[in-house]
């Protein structure tokens, strides 16, 4: 990881030097090792700052839509799994695909810091990572932890270590090991149950919601300008978190909104302050497009039509199997 | 100073809950919370930290103030009780009973808030001294002792047994009233755990962090310092920081519409939302940086410039944890130079 | 209007909205009525120009504020006035449907059907049956705001 972060300084140097950019998207250190930030770099003498190591999950693709607006020239570096945001984000026009410079960096997955400590780990001090080692330092004695183990959960569905979009790849390929997981494995178990058990399940997990949208606001889907849960006029703006009902609608809502653009890249569910498990939500519906319409991945590409604006003369009638059953 | 044991708990927070309401932090799926104790709570004293703080029970997300009801041509309001019952708030952090400084200063200043008053006078804290500081924990930062927070009764969770001690005469009060389950102890337990807690704190990452005192004088430099740009680019404007901050005490006060009836309630806001106080026609903080700057401008030079020099904030760490993006209280300060690295 | 079967004798009337597309549906309603077909009167309709104008967060909103029952009907596909709306109604809701399910809704406490301006029968039919169904599900408690509560 190091020598990729010292190919990421050199690049982000020539792009600044030679004006080919005005800004860099990429990851700043914070007060733990495992607290990396994004951070937009403007000029070369800042970025001794730049970090690139397994605490990096943020994708910077979002983040264009800013300077997009205002005709800037942005680079950004993209893990695999970060480039299919960047076309989505591309593909529903919130970033002009001329004005940015697309950067592949390859990646051997992310650690979940959380996972960590919920094992007890507490006062960590520093954390160092060679090879499938995690040794975690911390006032009360050292830990150490295999990185298979510890990954992060969208890691562990890793799309693979292609880039859907990039101008430019750094480094070589790195694949993710660890026991893969299929998200559709949860959705599947949640199908498996009766009515009766998943409405109990959802309600447990939609009530811990504390509606700071942080969900809506990292997610590369979530690009409109106005979302209509902030506005006071349209009567579903609900701020507070009245009751489970408010959180089921906000919820439903914006996954089914994002149905059919959701990359998949469970970001939404990392970020939840509450741990909430959203993924299960929006993996239903890309589980649900590729069965009844046909398998789609979107931000494979920046051109193709998404399910939810396409149709077909013979598409599945929406009647129910068993009417009337509670 | 009085302990009681291991053994001997579920029976103390049986007699507590008898006094009253009793909130301790406890698991409830997966994450540690404050809850109402009922028999079979899995009560959890170990967590250095609440997912939520205390503030939750004083200032809920969401609270009804007032029904206005239509029959015909009648028009009648209805005032919501004060929550006027007895509440216990047991194993608070020094850190969070340290928040009630600040939400005092807010809610019990003229115009006094009489349902933060009501829930405020209506409890008594029993607070609980760390022994297990994280690496998120800056409290010293704010002169708090961790290791003796103060509260209405302060207790210390020494091995199995939790020493007793009462600080205030609602705490003496209380104690009184479970005196049978406690035991005398001695002090050596305890001051051994807090040396050893101190030199713990002194290894972490943040033991040297420091906020200047003089940064609320220099507020115009600070306000058009170049650092705000960068930071705010970052941000993403969600309210995960506000929503589990011990100190943030925004809302806004909002109507539900029933057929004949409204209810007006009040609920939680954040300085980073877009439609954050929407004045005549909009929120005057157009940009995120503005937003982003004003939180904690608020925390770090209005709040102390109008409090006799306390910062709002309290060294809890939860935005350290919870914030997506890794953006807190420690990197802005730092990053405006205003903290003092002894 | 005439009282449906269904909901006589009983003190449980359930509230029922009715989306019907302008060109079809609402025609059809109107066609039940010149035929003197009966439908619930607890069914409220409200018109929209096209099947495809109902976005999702409609449907959810009833529920919210009190509807035991919503039924979405449009065109025939193919149909359509607009050509295509109703096709991308058909997706839609299809996805609407399986996520309620998924979620623990009731099946059955949604329902889509296509409706011509020439079925007023089939409207009448449509709307017993359905009225029927909800009242044999009950009073949807799942997604109502509880600060709605009859």
């Amino acid at each position: 990881m190091q020598k990729i972060a010292e190919l990421i300084k050199k690049e982000a140097e020539s792009l600044l030097k030679e004006n080919k950019v005005t800004a860099v998207w990429a990851w700043q250190p914070g007060e733990f090792y495992y607290d990396n930030s994004p951070v937009c770099f403007t000029a070369p003498e800042q970025l001794d700052k730049l970090v690139y190591n397994e605490f990096c999950p943020s994708n910077l693709g979002k983040y264009l839509m800013a300077g997009s607006k205002k005709n800037e020239t942005m680079a950004v570096f993209a893990k695999p799994c970060d480039t299919y945001g960047i076309n989505q984000l591309i593909k529903d026009h919130r970033i002009k695909r001329e004005l940015i410079t697309v950067i592949g960096i390859p990646c051997s997955g992310m650690i979940d810091i959380k996972k960590i400590k919920n094992q007890g780990v507490k006062g960590i001090i520093s954390v160092s990572v060679s090879g499938d080692d995690v040794i975690v330092t911390t006032a009360y004695g050292d830990k150490n932890f295999k990185k298979s183990e510890v990954l992060l959960a969208k890691c562990m569905s890793c799309k693979g270590s292609d880039y859907m979009i990039a101008d430019k790849e750094l480094g070589e390929k790195m694949e993710v090991k660890c026991q893969k997981l299929n998200p559709e494995d949860g959705v599947k178990k949640l199908e498996a149950m009766t009515s009766q058990e998943r409405f109990a399940f959802w309600q447990q997990e939609l009530s811990k919601c504390i509606r700071c949208n942080a969900c809506r606001d990292i997610c590369p889907a979530c690009s409109c300008e106005q979302c209509i849960f902030d506005n006071q006029e349209a009567a579903v703006a609900g701020k507070a978190s009245a009751n489970t009902a408010e959180e089921q609608m906000f919820h439903i809502i914006r996954a089914y909104h994002v149905a059919g653009r959701c990359v998949g890249c469970g970001e939404c569910a990392r970020v939840c302050p509450q741990g909430i498990q959203l993924g299960l939500l929006n993996t239903k519906f890309a589980k649900d497009i590729n069965e009844f319409y046909g398998k789609y991945q979107p931000g494979a590409d920046d051109d193709s039509k998404a399910p939810l604006v396409d149709y077909k003369f013979d598409d599945v009638e929406p009647t129910i199997s068993a009417k009337g059953v509670r | 100073m009085l302990k009681i044991n291991k053994a001997k708990w579920a029976e103390l927070f049986a007699a507590l809950s008898a006094q009253g309401t009793l909130y301790l932090p406890a698991e409830v799926d997966g994450k540690v919370d404050f809850t109402v104790w009922q028999d079979g709570t899995e009560v959890n004293l170990q967590a250095t930290q609440t997912a939520k703080s205390i503030k939750n029970v004083f200032f809920p997300q969401i609270e009804n103030l007032l029904d206005f009801k239509t029959d015909g041509l009648k028009l009648s309001v209805e005032q919501r009780m004060l929550p006027e019952e007895d509440t216990i708030a047991f194993g608070v952090r020094g850190c969070d009973v340290c928040s009630f400084e600040v939400l005092d200063k807010v809610f019990l200043k003229e115009p006094v808030d009489a349902f933060y008053k009501a829930r405020r006078e209506h409890c008594t804290i029993v607070s609980l001294a760390c022994s297990a500081p994280d690496e998120t924990c800056f409290c010293d930062t704010f002169a708090i002792d961790a290791t003796n927070p103060g509260g209405d009764v302060t207790t210390w969770l020494v091995g199995d047994d939790l020493f007793w001690q009462a600080n205030t005469d609602k705490g003496k009060e209380l104690t009184e009233k479970i005196q049978a389950l406690l035991a005398e102890g001695d002090e050596a337990g305890v001051n051994a755990q807090q040396k050893a807690t101190k030199e713990i704190m002194a290894k972490l990452p943040l033991a040297d962090f420091k906020i200047d005192p003089k940064i609320p004088a220099e507020q115009e430099k600070v306000f058009n310092s170049a650092i705000w740009k960068q930071l705010s680019d970052s941000c993403l404007s969600c309210c995960a920081c506000t929503y589990v901050c011990p100190t943030c005490h925004c809302y806004d006060v909002r109507d539900f519409e029933i057929d004949n009836k409204v209810e007006r309630f009040r609920c939680w806001d954040s300085c980073m939302c877009k439609d954050f106080t929407k004045m005549a026609a909009v929120n005057p903080r157009v940009s995120r940086l503005e937003r982003f700057r004003q939180r904690y401008m608020h925390k770090l030079v209005y709040f102390p410039e109008n409090n006799e020099g306390t910062f709002a904030c309290v060294g809890c760490g939860r935005c350290l944890q919870k914030c997506p993006v890794s953006l807190n209280i420690v990197k802005v300060a730092k990053a405006l130079g205003v903290a003092k690295d002894v | 209007m005439l009282e449906s079967e269904a909901c006589e004798n009983t003190n449980y009337n359930p509230l029922i909205v009715a989306f019907c597309c302008n060109w079809c549906s609402y025609a059809g309603a109107d066609g039940a009525g010149t035929a003197r077909k009966s439908y619930p009167a607890n069914i409220k309709i409200i018109k929209v120009p096209c099947s495809c104008r109902v976005n999702p967060l409609f449907v959810l909103r009833a529920f919210l504020r009190g509807a035991d029952g919503v039924i979405l009907c449009g065109c025939h596909p193919g149909d359509c006035h607009y050509t295509s709306g109703n096709y991308y109604t058909r997706r839609r809701m299809k996805l609407l449907m399986s996520t309620l399910s998924y979620l623990g809704i009731e099946d059955g406490r949604m329902r889509v059907e296509w409706v011509s301006a020439a079925e007023g029968n089939k409207f009448s039919e449509t709307m017993n049956s359905f009225a029927e169904t909800i009242k044999s599900l009950g009073e949807n408690v799942k997604l109502r705001d509880l600060r709605c509560k009859k």
